[in-house]
């Protein structure tokens, strides 16, 4: 029993990996989410259905394809990483930043969706309010309409962040499955279900995922309830 | 002086709404409910653009169409109550109050937060939350919060509508205190006409979106004089 506890030190870094990229992403992706989500919940223009597609792709593509797309757009060769590469020095081909990248591009509608949710269930009177008693529209988004969607953000957050932690087909193809770079938990456990004798490492990476799914289910649930008695007084 | 004059089509309806009021004291919107008070009410403080007209609230021009002035609802100094008080249920009932003063510099401001707590009574529910009013509770609180913004003037959008009897006769004081000891110009929307026996001085009748007679409330609403005939040359 010690024994299978002992994580070896290839599902260490695997597993340091898959929690600096997914938080990475995440953290990245947010500002991104609640902006877009605004603009989708409150503004009405043409090309807005556009918009809404394009944003929700990564959902519905098989994730390979989106990791492809990655690779022709950003790879080293790419239309957007040649130029990146050529004035900023930065790339993403085959590196962690890669797959970050790769992570928060899948699990951005499932941001987006549920804060634009949250933002939906905001009575707009409460900003019209806030216009009268002589609050800017900047200053009615900050102490308003952000501090009502906390709900709707930590969801996401925790979709978002759970999405990123078992992204698989977009990494592999788009950052491949590098040790110490790109292999995430879910490369890792691949790899070690095509080794002989990695069952019982396979296993592992199997419940440390269960584990950190239900943490992040349970804070979520947690931050829930307390916002619902915060409300309340 | 209130001097509006707007225009707005809104679908089938067009609001067409001429009419002056008192630079301070109650004035009220009296019509059936349909004829076009709330809009009226937004259009005034900034919330909804008239396609024409002008708003002048005291010689402060708000929205004129020809000289292209729309200020911003922010710009305005307008308070706004509403009928369903729309306290913002994260902050707590001191800090809805101070909301709006907040953002009004201090020599502009005539109202002082401790006048308008023990006015309306409401020192005891300062610490709570907005969830854990009464109706008639939410509402004084409201009612300070557009108050403490130091106003050029005041729209009460039938402020007592949702809540019941009992409630309605607890709030209808402090209003009356209010409209006392405050001399700001207040347009009082209501389609009770006793409500605005009690509060109001001029009145002016609305019917399908069109100011169809104005003047003295006893003249106008008393007796048995019934409203709509008051509409047949409007």
């Amino acid at each position: 029993m010690i024994s299978f506890l002992h994580l070896t030190d290839i599902e260490l870094e695997a597993l340091g990996l898959s929690l600096c990229i997914s938080g990475w992403a995440v953290l990245f992706s947010l500002p991104l989410g609640i902006a877009a989500a605004w603009i989708l919940a409150r503004l009405d223009f043409p090309g807005k259905s556009i918009l809404d597609g394009l944003l929700h792709l990564p959902l519905v593509l098989p994730p390979v394809v989106t990791g492809y797309l990655l690779l022709i757009f950003l790879g080293r060769k790419g239309i957007v990483g040649a130029f990146l590469y050529k004035y900023t020095g930065l790339t993403f081909a085959f590196n962690w930043k890669g797959a970050a990248i790769a992570a928060a591009v899948m699990a951005f509608p499932l941001l987006v969706r549920s804060v634009r949710l949250s933002i939906e269930n905001i009575d707009q009177g409460l900003e019209f309010a806030a216009r009268t008693l002589g609050a800017g529209q900047m200053r009615v988004f900050f102490t308003i309409t952000l501090p009502l969607m906390i709900p709707g953000i930590i969801t996401g957050l925790i979709l978002a962040f759970a999405r990123s932690l078992g992204e698989f087909g977009a990494t592999i193809t788009f950052v491949s499955n590098i040790p110490g770079q790109t292999r995430t938990l879910p490369l890792a456990l691949y790899t070690l279900t095509q080794m002989p004798g990695g069952e019982t490492g396979a296993m592992r990476l199997c419940v440390i995922s269960i584990i950190i799914a239900m943490v992040a289910l349970i804070f979520s649930e947690i931050m829930a309830k307390r916002f619902t008695r915060f409300i309340k007084g | 002086m209130i001097d509006i004059h707007i225009q707005r089509q809104q679908g089938d309806f067009l609001v067409n709404a001429i009419f002056t009021g008192a630079p301070s004291g109650v004035t009220a919107l009296f019509g059936p409910s349909g004829s076009g008070k709330t809009s009226i009410v937004n259009m005034v403080a900034g919330l909804v653009k008239p396609d024409a007209g002008h708003i002048i609230i005291n010689d402060h021009c708000l929205f004129d169409s020809r000289q292209k002035i729309n200020l911003a609802p922010e710009k305005r100094r307008i308070g706004y109550i509403f009928q369903e008080g729309r306290l913002f249920p994260h902050l707590s009932v001191k800090t809805n109050l101070t909301y709006g003063m907040r953002q009004v510099p201090v020599p502009q401001r005539y109202v002082e937060f401790d006048d308008v707590v023990e006015l309306l009574g409401i020192g005891h529910l300062l610490e709570r939350r907005p969830a854990k009013l009464s109706g008639g509770e939410k509402q004084r609180v409201a009612i300070g919060r557009g108050l403490l913004t130091s106003p050029a003037m005041l729209l009460m959008d039938e402020p007592l509508a949702s809540l019941d009897h009992e409630r309605k006769q607890e709030v209808l004081p402090f209003i009356r205190r209010m409209c006392r000891e405050f001399s700001l110009p207040i347009l009082y929307v209501s389609h009770s006409r006793d409500e605005i026996l009690k509060l109001a001085s001029h009145v002016i009748i609305l019917t399908a979106g069109h100011a169809v007679a104005a003047g003295n409330v006893k003249t106008l609403l008393q007796g048995d004089v019934p409203v709509p005939r008051l509409c047949v040359n409007g």
